[in-house]
């Protein structure tokens, strides 16, 4: 057994049982918190197999943002899970397919790289090994894959967009802060000076 | 049991006695240790005497002289009080959110080359890293918040995961910039890029090392970097999650003894962090500022520790003099000034690298 062999079991052996734990714990704060588990135990194992890159980026967008994200919602929403897990078996046969379709997907996959290892060398851009994988990343994206690319995060845009226009909700009568007004605002049009003769007042 | 020799070498070989084949790294990492957490003890104290000097008082100086050993003092305090754990907390994800915190912040040294081949591990995407542990650090608050359930803590963590996950965003910009001009994402090779080019290299007074600096031409982000690395440590003037005013002590109130003392260590450690990697970024890392004799026979380390306190010396007179802002300016400077300002500069730097063919490109070209 090599040192990268042992320290893929740990990472694999973490992942599997925080994956499981996602799912069979009680409380779904801790299955989030089981959730990120997983994603850093699998960016362990894409460091392993050599792709520092997608490790990081992994770490830095699911784990950073996204898992923040569900972890926002689950906190603050105020759910009956007991209630939802009863309807639990109603869901099951969709669930089970899912799993199902997965699998082979996965072993089809595996299954490819394990009768026709050369199946990896004919892709359709082939990958100089001289030059580190952050490199060979953007090369392939912003040259032969830029419109997918382009055009992936511009769906995303537009998502994003959405979400924005369905919440925005514009109230009226609420007093906003204006920082250039209040940069622009000058001692002579806020105050004035005034010479008030005594018994008088200002109107008097 | 091949792995376990490489392991054992790997960790613990000592030349010394013939046996293995490295310094192991242990060693090595104890050290770095033991050094930074001495750091962190005296720029907590500096924290606490600028800021006493800035308002006329005379800080921590009854425990040793001048007070240089009021953070033990603190630290043993720390320790022998009673840890108290509320009665409905989670007490598992309670205990776990100020290890996590600590942990990480120290964890993010291990890139950080303090000299030329001084960097504990000097891996190829070093500040992706950096960027990638920042970025896990607001797990340490959003847990201590929920797992002590109570009001204060919670919405002290709402507002601290809000904030950080904000400023994250100007902050990897800032960072896509100099890496535009570098290419390449190693830590070591953003301070040779600047020790190699830039103005006073183009200008032919190769030895006017700081004017190579990258502050200079990318002096916007260098201000935008400063700003939002105060928000991303919840430094003074962007300290909501405590705000003592309105929070107490935000997600940190149902905290005591040891696991409060972790949570100020990764705090504080997360901030000198932030020091290091302005230095590293925009202040030419271990490089000296002229390369001319008298300065060029300073160690490098030397030279890097002396940037750092200086950069920290800033935190600190801004925590010291500037009024706290309130929630929406917070997050109205983040996503309204801050995110644009650095997106659109990010597009035209790239443009000016593409045309002008400005840039390190990696040592490459």
């Amino acid at each position: 057994m090599t040192l990268p062999l042992f320290f893929f079991y740990v990472f694999s052996t973490i992942a599997v049982i925080s994956a499981l734990m996602v799912i069979s714990s009680r409380n779904p704060v801790h299955s989030v918190l089981f959730l990120i588990l997983c994603f850093v135990n699998s960016a362990g194992i894409f460091m392993l197999a050599g792709a520092e890159f997608l490790a990081l980026i992994l770490i830095v967008v699911y784990v950073g943002a996204v898992a923040v994200l569900f972890l926002f919602v689950v906190m603050m929403l105020d759910v009956d899970f007991a209630g939802l897990r009863h309807g639990m078996l109603q869901y099951a046969p969709i669930g089970v397919i899912v799993g199902l379709i997965l699998l082979v997907e996965l072993l089809l996959v595996a299954g490819g790289f394990a009768i026709a290892p050369d199946i990896a060398s004919s892709s359709v851009v082939p990958i100089n090994p001289g030059i580190d994988n952050t490199r060979a990343l953007g090369q392939v994206l912003y040259t032969r894959y830029v419109f997918v690319f382009q055009g992936a995060g511009a769906v995303l845009l537009v998502a994003m967009i959405g979400a924005i226009v369905l919440t925005l909700r514009h109230k009226q009568g609420v007093k906003r802060q204006d920082a250039g007004v209040q940069a622009n605002r000058r001692v002579e049009d806020a105050m004035e000076v005034v010479k008030v003769k005594s018994g008088e007042g200002l109107r008097g | 049991m091949d792995f376990v020799v490489t392991a054992l070498d790997y960790l613990l070989g000592i030349p010394l006695f013939g046996w293995g084949t490295q310094v192991g790294f242990i060693y090595k990492g104890l050290l770095f240790l033991v050094a930074l957490l001495i750091l962190t003890a005296y720029i907590l104290l500096a924290d606490r005497k600028i800021w006493a000097a800035v308002q006329i008082r005379r800080g921590p100086n009854v425990v040793g002289p001048f007070g240089l050993l009021q953070s033990f003092a603190d630290l043993l305090k720390f320790v022998f009080k009673e840890p108290v754990i509320p009665a409905g907390a989670d007490k598992i994800v309670f205990l776990l959110a100020p290890f996590i915190t600590a942990l990480l912040s120290l964890s993010a040294w291990v890139v950080i080359p303090i000299d030329a081949g001084w960097a504990l591990a000097n891996i190829n995407v070093g500040i992706l890293y950096i960027f990638a542990i920042s970025s896990l650090g607001v797990y340490g608050v959003i847990m201590g918040g929920w797992a002590s359930n109570s009001k204060y803590p919670f919405l002290g963590a709402l507002r601290s995961a809000a904030q950080m996950v904000s400023y994250e965003v100007s902050i990897g910009f800032v960072i896509i910039t100099v890496l535009l001009c570098v290419g390449s994402l190693n830590l070591s090779d953003i301070v040779i890029a600047q020790r190699e080019m830039g103005l006073a290299t183009s200008l032919g007074v190769p030895w006017l090392t700081f004017l190579n600096w990258f502050w200079l031409p990318l002096f916007p982000m260098f201000v935008i970097f400063l700003i939002s690395a105060r928000a991303e440590t919840n430094r003074p003037p962007f300290d909501l999650p405590e705000a003592e005013s309105e929070l107490v002590a935000g997600f940190m109130v149902e905290y005591s003894s040891t696991p409060y003392l972790l949570f100020m260590l990764g705090e504080y450690i997360a901030i000198i962090m932030m020091c290091a990697m302005t230095t590293i970024l925009f202040l030419g890392g271990w490089t000296s500022p002229i390369d001319l004799p008298p300065f060029n026979w300073v160690p490098g380390a030397v030279w890097f520790l002396l940037k750092v306190c200086a950069v920290f010396f800033m935190f600190a007179m801004v925590k010291a003099f500037v009024p706290r802002y309130r929630y929406d300016q917070l997050m109205r400077i983040g996503w309204k000034t801050f995110l644009p300002l650095s997106l659109v500069s990010v597009i035209v730097l790239a443009f000016i690298l593409q045309l002008t063919g400005w840039g390190w490109h990696g040592g490459v070209a």
